[in-house]
């Protein structure tokens, strides 16, 4: 074709159609976003996100300072402090994670042998100041409160699997 | 001598070590729990299982068999792994395996050993036995259903400690370790089972639950609450000193260590002294260091340097002696003593003031006589030796002195001074055993010293030692045991009243116009005149300070770097493990900071040149430590006919609480209330 042609096709704008019969097409077809926070994406049994200390069905608290997770977390993101309570059993007196800190690998969940520590399905914690993310133990075992249903159920269903 | 081959790696030992010592030698680590070097063999745990050619095919206890002349010994053969893992399967079996809430984890040899020949699971689907967790007292905590019956801990307390309060009960499964009637532990060593026992059914109980081992920084220091200065490890965590534990050296502290240099740590976070504090009206404020500083000048320029004293405390570092020595010189003052204890001896040859036969040196003693001290007090891990000679046999003691439960059979020569003198005529029946003993020792205790005949005696001792053959070339058996860390040290820096100096008596009742105490809590501050400005530089706020005008926040012993010569006159130093709290600062910087602020500017800017000048004004701290010839047997000056017939008393009315240190630890004081109900009720 020579270069008169070319110039005339050009004025078609062929790209410029194509490109709008595709999103004319999209446009009716199913979609691949979510309207998202009215609806949300199924997340794993195994999605880890914001931390939460459990407690047993009497309320007594799981955790009995080990340390193993503070020992386990490669960010070094987790601070405990313990000692013997009234009742003399062994204690946590301090249980900080540094969210800002925190990588998400879940290792701490693993080392914890009473399954105190887990990471539930909550990701949608952004605060508006960075110490709002320095999470103490009373903020930790408020969330296992709230979540606890759901944290059970995926510990439940990972069961087979560990 | 033996030719052993352990793993194809022959080793020649002596006739008479067990198979285990042998690998040992070769360097081939047998896992074991009930055998320990210092205790005697049990052979209970069987972890130690070997196999032995040309011997019956079965495994053999390594640690209770003795070595023959071409023993081959493998250690890490099928047979033998085999063994050990079943051993390891019965041990676990009555294990709780709570090893997450077990202080012992992390540094505990059954679950290290658990690693290498426990299995993944339990095969055990059976009850676990259980028993009760009895009180052993306030400083170790009990868990007994841990327990794997390895009896370190019996034999501990029987062998070493000598003080037999534990055993076991019951046997097989039953068998139970306890003290058959419960009671604390009275032992001053019954922490050291806390570091023998394998599994964690014996822990500390003031450490309980506080931290990891990997969560420890550790720094290698010494004690100073006692003169034994034994080799310590300082575990901290960020500020904040956790434990103390000691760390082996064979001359002086083998791997022991007493209670009260273990578990009165937690008194170093209490009554701190850490910013300065200067008397306004008959009151302390805090105070910046500038203004203590001004107040300091303006009093110290004010006054003839006649007027000036300081007394030096019993757990100052010898840097920082050294330091208010210089300081002192150069105001032109001599009233330096570190004696606060009032005693005044002649400190003029270091030979009258140490611990010549040295610590180890005791186990080559045949005879002791013990004046005026009560060894297990003053210094435990000391008398642990002692014990240990008079375990090996052929060996005699005798006290002059208070009648005291040393944990080994002493004579009792005597109450007071007339009983040195029966001896030195020779009518005493004890005479006989000092004369027949070829290498006889004698004890004075430091705190006969403080008596007004202290010299004295000082002299009649050393009379005593060369009438019974104690100086010659290859033995000096003349003994002065301190109790304060810092004496020694202090002695060798000549902290001392110069030619017109003024003794620590002679300081108090307003002796002196300003006085400072350089941790000096053990005198009588009543005793202070009441025009005396005192200024007190210290690390707790204890009996000093609270008489101080100024008081300057330095150091504990943990959180500097210091010199320490302990009772035999081993130079040893430690580490600083943590940092002073607040504005506190290192004792001898203080000093160094002071002098500049007065125009007398010491010559060192920092620790090395202090130390430079240490050691090259004074050849002991930089010379090897050796053990002094008996060859110069001038005696020490003392006035014969000035001796009283006093009886000794002792130094100490109770172990657990001697310094500033411990007087602010809360453990020592549970110690006290667990040891003397009956004294305190009295009380009431």
């Amino acid at each position: 074709m020579n270069r008169l042609g070319r110039m005339a096709w050009g004025l078609v704008l062929w790209e410029i159609l194509s490109g709008m019969a595709l999103t004319l097409k999209t446009f009716f077809g199913p979609k691949a976003t979510i309207n998202y926070p009215y609806e949300k994406n199924p997340t794993s049994a195994r999605f880890k996100g914001e931390h939460a200390l459990r407690r047993y069905p009497n309320g007594e608290e799981r955790c009995i300072a080990c340390k193993l997770c503070e020992a386990v977390c490669p960010a070094q993101a987790i601070t405990i402090e313990a000692e013997p309570r009234d009742d003399g059993s062994r204690r946590t007196t301090r249980y900080d994670i540094d969210m800002t800190k925190c990588i998400y690998c879940g290792l701490c969940e693993e080392a914890c042998p009473v399954d105190a520590i887990v990471e539930g399905p909550n990701f949608e914690f952004a605060t508006e100041t960075r110490e709002e993310l320095l999470y103490d133990k009373a903020k930790l075992l408020d969330n296992g409160d709230r979540w606890e249903p759901e944290l059970a159920k995926r510990l439940e269903l990972d069961a087979p699997y560990r | 001598m033996a030719k052993v081959t352990v793993d194809g790696i022959e080793v020649e030992v002596a006739n008479g070590s067990t198979v285990l010592q042998a690998a040992e030698a070769a360097g081939v680590e047998i896992p074991r729990f009930c055998y320990h070097e210092r205790l005697s063999v049990a052979g209970n745990c069987r972890m130690c299982l070997v196999e032995i050619e040309k011997m019956p095919p079965r495994p053999q206890a390594s640690c209770a068999l003795p070595v023959a002349d071409g023993m081959v010994v493998h250690t890490d053969t099928e047979m033998v792994r085999k063994a050990r893992r079943g051993v390891m399967e019965f041990l676990l079996i009555n294990h709780p395996l709570d090893c997450p809430i077990c202080d012992q984890g992390g540094e505990c040899d059954l679950q290290d050993e658990a690693v290498s020949y426990g299995r993944d699971h339990s095969r055990y689907d059976e009850g676990k036995r259980a028993v009760a967790q009895p009180d052993w007292g306030p400083l170790v905590k009990t868990t007994m259903t841990r327990c794997i019956h390895c009896t370190r801990c019996v034999r501990f307390t029987s062998e070493v400690a000598g003080v037999p309060e534990l055993g076991a009960t019951s046997r097989g499964e039953t068998t139970e370790i306890g003290t058959y009637v419960q009671k604390a532990l009275s032992s001053e060593l019954s922490g050291n089972i806390i570091d023998l026992c394998p599994v964690g059914a014996l822990t500390s109980k003031p450490y309980a639950f506080t931290a990891r081992p990997w969560e420890l920084r550790k720094t290698d220091s010494v004690d100073v609450l006692d003169a034994v200065g034994a080799n310590i490890r300082v575990d901290a965590r960020g500020a904040e000193v956790l434990r103390i534990l000691p760390r082996m050296n064979d001359d002086v502290n083998e791997e022991w260590l007493g209670d009260k240099s273990r578990f009165a740590v937690d008194g170093l976070k209490r009554r701190r002294l850490d910013r300065p504090w200067l008397r306004e009206n008959g009151k302390l404020r805090a105070a910046s260091w500038e203004e203590a500083f001004a107040a300091i000048a303006g009093r110290v320029k004010a006054v003839a340097p006649d007027r000036l004293g300081a007394i030096a405390g019993d757990q100052c570092d010898v840097e920082s002696l050294l330091a208010l020595k210089g300081f002192f010189t150069a105001l032109g003052s001599e009233n330096l003593d570190c004696r606060q204890d009032g005693a005044v001896f002649d400190a003029s040859r270091r030979s009258f003031y140490l611990f010549n036969t040295t610590i180890a040196g005791i186990e080559d003693a045949d005879a002791l006589l013990i004046i005026g001290s009560n060894p297990r007090h003053e210094a435990p891990v000391l008398n642990a030796r002692i014990r240990k000679r008079w375990l090996a046999g052929g060996f005699t003691a005798g006290v002059i002195g208070a009648e005291h439960d040393l944990t080994y059979p002493a004579a009792q020569v005597g109450f007071g001074p007339d009983a040195i003198a029966a001896l030195l005529d020779g009518k005493h029946p004890f005479a006989e055993t000092l004369s027949a003993a070829k290498t006889p020792m004698i004890i004075l205790g430091a705190g006969v010293l403080a008596r007004p005949d202290g010299a004295a005696i000082h002299a009649a001792a050393w009379q005593l030692a060369l009438k019974y053959n104690m100086l010659n070339a290859e033995w000096h058996g003349f003994n002065l045991l301190h109790h304060a860390a810092a004496r020694a040290g202090a002695l060798d820096v000549g902290f001392l009243p110069g030619a017109n100096g003024k003794t620590t008596a002679q300081m108090l009742n307003d002796g002196v116009d300003v006085l400072w105490l350089q941790g000096a809590d053990e005198l009588d501050v009543a005793a202070i005149g009441a025009k005396t400005f005192v200024i007190y530089q210290g690390h707790h706020g204890d009996a000093g300070a609270a008489r101080a005008d100024v008081i300057l926040p330095g150091a504990a012993y943990t959180e500097k770097d210091g010199t320490y010569v302990n009772t035999e006159g081993r130079v040893q130093s430690g580490f600083m493990a943590v940092k002073a709290p607040g504005d506190a600062r290192e004792d001898w910087r203080i000093i160094r900071a002071l002098s500049a602020y007065l125009g007398h500017a010491l010559p060192y800017d920092t620790l090395q040149e202090l130390r430079a000048h240490l050691a090259a004004n004074y050849p002991v701290f930089a010379a090897d430590f050796h053990r002094f010839a008996g060859t110069d047997t001038v005696a020490p000056a003392g006035d014969a006919a000035a001796i009283s017939s006093a009886a000794f008393v002792p130094v100490f009315e109770n172990y657990y609480q001697t310094d500033a240190v411990s007087r602010a630890s809360p453990t020592m004081a549970a110690c006290v209330a667990a040891h003397a109900p009956a004294v305190a009720e009295a009380a009431e």
